[in-house]
């Protein structure tokens, strides 16, 4: 073995050390958010109730486990958590749908161009508003306005992974056996919650798709894979 | 008695009019042109009458003014966590904006991109396992995945184009086994763990690291959506109470 390779394999070994625990879809995964109320724990994005719609979801702060800290866990009024949509292929954020705690409501901003694009950003207070409660661990209050639906509360982690055994597989402390078989794995997000938003938009409201970044890149050949746009979540913290 | 309501009416409206006054004091140099925060109406950046803004805040009104910096960011699953390897570069990641990510960054001393940083780091969990096996490290490296992508293009793919690409029109799903479809949304069933498990130990047939032949399972975390459920909006169940 050479030596460059060795060192190589034993520095590896010890940055996986180091990050153990903060290691997941993105739930507590740098040391800066971690258990903090900007601290993103996943994104999806899906067909909606109908294919003219897309579903767009945030969780943060997770992950909860049940009964106190789930009832106590709130949103920070002093953080927004947005979707960025970029509909060209740059990358950069063509329209931004921005959510934010007020009082018992969490207040849905677009979507709408930015006031500017990148890391610092505030609040397009001249787009159309949707409203919502709040939800609590017992309810589901939803709006509807101008075809947008929204949520905002607690809900069960949809993540699935056995975070246990990637720490040790990732550090080679399991190697080389790696992952366990399914009767033996276990799923760590299992009875978990995070805090959620959620979104269902009319296609219509975000712009026309641009040619999949796969194909544009020359990763794919011309046609294999269909328009989409490129959608990515930030959370920004009153400064 | 309706006449004599209407009379007594009519003379209540005419001996009020004997009180209005004209006072000749609204020429123009009096029309309030300074914004302050106790002329009485809205101006400048108040949000409501004197409020807000400069101003005082508003009681009851919600304000919304001020500026945000971005702290946390997420494309695709896993991505910050699996291929930034370091705390110093996990922070990093997610205060640069993705439409920089291919740029030059300092990272923990050095100045690469972050795919050098990924692809470094790919080829770092395989050798893990060449050690493990007994094998040269240096012959143990990433295949190319079931998608056709190289180690190069699979980690600029992560790493320049960090994002959910979402089709509007047909399915929106991480990667479909059955139908090859991939890269056009991630839905709530999708095992994106097994997936991108397989993108980075499976090879061009998927099943590389498949825990047979002697080799360690690598491409499943043997994990399911198990008891989960979906239905109609808001989608996410609801959450779990009992300890």
């Amino acid at each position: 073995m050479k030596k460059t390779k060795l060192f190589a394999v034993i520095g590896v070994l010890g940055l996986a050390c180091l990050s153990v625990f903060l290691i997941s879809a993105d739930h507590m995964e740098a040391p800066d958010v971690a258990s903090t109320s900007t601290d993103i724990a996943d994104f999806f994005a899906f067909e909606g109730s109908t294919p003219e719609n897309t579903v767009l979801v945030a969780t943060v702060q997770g992950p909860l486990a049940p009964m106190e800290q789930t009832i106590n866990a709130q949103f920070d009024e002093d953080v927004i958590i947005t979707f960025n949509i970029d509909n060209t292929g740059d990358f950069v954020e063509d329209l931004v749908i921005q959510a934010v705690k007020r009082g018992d409501s969490m207040y849905f901003f677009g979507p709408v161009a930015p006031i500017q694009t990148g890391l610092e950003t505030s609040i397009v207070t001249t787009a159309t508003r949707t409203v919502v409660k709040i939800s609590d661990v017992d309810s589901a209050e939803t709006t509807i306005n101008n075809g947008m639906q929204v949520y905002a509360g607690p809900r069960r982690d949809p993540f699935y992974f056995d975070f246990n055994r990637f720490n040790l597989v990732a550090d080679g402390a399991v190697a080389p056996e790696g992952f366990l078989p399914p009767e033996e794995a276990n799923d760590f997000f299992e009875d978990l919650n995070v805090l959620a938003i959620v979104v269902e938009v009319p296609n219509s409201m975000l712009g026309t798709a641009p040619t999949h970044v796969g194909v544009d890149q020359g990763f794919f050949a011309p046609g294999a894979l269909p328009d989409a746009y490129n959608i990515w979540i930030t959370t920004s913290r009153k400064q | 008695m309706k006449t004599y309501k209407i009379k007594v009416l009519l003379m209540a409206i005419c001996t009020s009019l004997l009180f209005v006054q004209c006072v000749d004091d609204d020429d123009n140099a009096n029309v309030i042109n300074e914004a302050t925060c106790d002329d009485g109406i809205q101006n400048a950046d108040e949000i409501a009458i004197d409020c807000g803004g400069t101003c005082e805040p508003c009681e009851g009104a919600v304000d919304f003014s001020g500026n945000y910096s971005q702290e946390d960011s997420m494309g695709r699953p896993g991505v910050n966590t699996v291929f930034s390897g370091t705390d110093a570069v996990k922070n990093l990641y997610n205060r640069v904006a993705p439409s920089l990510r291919a740029t030059l960054q300092t990272q923990d001393g050095q100045t690469q991109t972050f795919q050098v940083t990924f692809q470094n780091l790919l080829e770092a969990y395989h050798d893990v396992y060449a050690v493990a096996l007994g094998l040269d490290p240096a012959l143990v490296n990433y295949q190319a995945n079931i998608l056709g992508l190289d180690a190069t293009q699979f980690t600029a793919l992560l790493a320049n184009f960090d994002a959910l690409q979402v089709a509007p029109n047909g399915q929106t799903v991480y990667y479909d086994q059955a139908t090859g479809v991939a890269l056009t949304g991630r839905a709530l069933e999708d095992d994106v763990i097994d997936i991108s498990l397989t993108l980075m130990f499976g090879g061009a047939d998927g099943v590389r690291f498949n825990g047979e032949n002697q080799t360690p399972q690598l491409t499943t975390d043997g994990v399911s959506i198990g008891t989960r459920t979906y239905s109609g909006f808001p989608y996410l169940e609801a959450p779990i109470l009992m300890n």
